[in-house]
């Protein structure tokens, strides 16, 4: 067993999490693959969307492959940070919109 | 970026020895990935055979006016090897007898070979109609004397085939070289002039996309609707068709793949994307590749890393199709780029 959290060769073996439960493997990548078609959304798209949200839930496998796919479709660094911007804008103001509760406690608390 | 060429430099991933060894230890030599005979022979496509020659390349020397950081070729202006009249003869006569419809020229960069315009010509009246000229677009700039080869193209109905990595100059300059972008885009202005790239003109225009990195390319079709909104947004640049082209792990990319540790997960990301159907239109089992001093090889990667043809006619000058399409394909770990996802060739997606 590694001695860290995360290896970024473990990527590679995600479709492994079948072996332990080949039915619900297969429908999670038939759904996953499903998802990323090209559809009212372009692929283009939703990876662009996949690489937001990789960093908003933080996963290094997620950024990594969603860097990857974005490059393999062309997407520019500029398009991948403004979309890594608009995840961090949700993620902060989703903690900032907490603030107003905080307001009104205190001021419910405060005489 | 380097200016010069891994063989210059005396870089040890210059020596064909070296990469091939290279090629087969570690994660094939342990098991960890299927060689690409393995492979071939689990998807039941060993031993990889010929199909109906259609196309002859001829590299006419390595010698290119730039030094691209991917470049299989290792090819720049300080390589000498050029393709000599005599050789150039012994390729009109084989061409004579060849039942292939097209050649196709490449290089370095195949006009700066001094001898490329004769050729062109001579090849013209023995009857060769379909010609291919893979240009790197900076030469028709780099000198006044080059200006004119739209021109020269256009009267032949050469069919041009130019690298252009990405519709972005830095992508490009990165790869290619500082100002490789913008010398680039003159060029395509004046092959645009002459009427390449131009709806109903019959004169065609084809870029060449290759990642710029160790990723493998994504759908053609749509990277090629990007290019043409681009390009003619930016520039009113118009052209034909986009072929995207995977990197094969040999010479300078090997050299980056390996310098950045991005090696085994380039690998992988190939045995992965191994498509049997592409093995089917593999450009070796359709094409014979010429080196500048004549030798014949399954394809321009097979040439640079020396791996001559498995036939007893292995020079142009002994020319014999039946004998040479008996042959098997040579083929090593470098040949998962031609058989990953869609394909890869010169000409593009396979399938």
């Amino acid at each position: 067993m590694a001695k860290n959290y995360y290896n970024p060769s473990d990527l590679r073996k995600f479709s492994k999490i079948k072996d332990w439960n080949e039915d619900l493997g297969d429908k999670f990548f038939t759904y996953y693959e499903k998802v990323f078609e090209e559809g009212a959304l372009s692929a283009r798209e939703k990876s662009l969307i996949a690489l937001a949200v990789s960093h908003v839930v933080k996963c290094p496998y997620c950024i990594d492959a969603y860097t990857q796919d974005g490059l393999r479709r062309g997407i520019t660094k500029e398009e991948m940070m403004e979309a890594v911007h608009a995840g961090a804008a949700i993620e902060s103001g989703a903690t900032l919109v907490h603030g107003v509760q905080m307001m009104n406690k205190y001021d419910k608390l405060s005489m | 970026m380097a200016t010069k060429s891994l063989k210059a430099r005396k870089n040890n991933w210059s020596n064909p020895a070296k990469q091939l060894e290279f090629l087969s230890n570690g994660i094939f030599a342990e098991g960890e990935l299927p060689t690409f005979q393995e492979k071939l022979k689990n998807t039941e496509a060993f031993p990889l055979k010929p199909k109906k020659l259609e196309i002859l390349q001829i590299n006419l020397g390595y010698m290119c006016n730039q030094v691209c950081s991917h470049c299989h070729v290792d090819a720049g202006p300080d390589r000498k090897e050029i393709m000599t009249v005599q050789t150039i003869q012994y390729c009109l006569e084989a061409i004579k007898k060849s039942g292939a419809h097209t050649l196709d020229l490449t290089g370095g960069a195949p006009e700066m070979n001094p001898n490329f315009r004769w050729f062109v010509k001579e090849a013209a009246k023995i009857g060769v109609q379909d010609f291919i000229v893979r240009s790197n677009l900076t030469i028709i700039v780099a000198n006044k004397k080059y200006h004119d080869l739209p021109e020269f193209f256009k009267k032949y109905n050469v069919h041009v085939v130019s690298s252009l990595p990405f519709y972005k100059r830095e992508k490009t300059d990165k790869q290619r070289g500082k100002g490789v972008f913008d010398a680039s885009i003159k060029a395509l202005k004046m092959l645009n002039k002459v009427g390449y790239g131009k709806p109903d003109s019959g004169l065609v225009l084809d870029l060449v996309y290759n990642p710029a990195g160790a990723f493998l390319p994504s759908g053609q079709k749509a990277m090629e609707q990007d290019f043409k909104k681009a390009l003619w947004e930016d520039f009113q640049i118009e052209f034909n068709q986009l072929f995207a082209i995977t990197n094969l792990p040999i010479s300078r990319f090997l050299e980056f793949l390996i310098a950045s540790e991005n090696y085994e997960d380039y690998m992988y990301a190939l045995v992965d994307a191994y498509n049997p159907k592409a093995v089917q239109e593999v450009m070796c089992r359709n094409t014979l590749s010429v080196s500048w001093d004549g030798y014949l090889y399954d394809c321009d990667f097979n040439q640079m890393l020396a791996l001559k043809v498995a036939s007893n006619v292995q020079h142009i000058k002994e020319y014999n199709e039946a004998t040479l399409q008996n042959r098997t394909i040579i083929t090593s770990q470098h040949c998962y780029g031609c058989t990953a996802g869609a394909g890869s060739s010169c000409q593009g997606s396979l399938s």
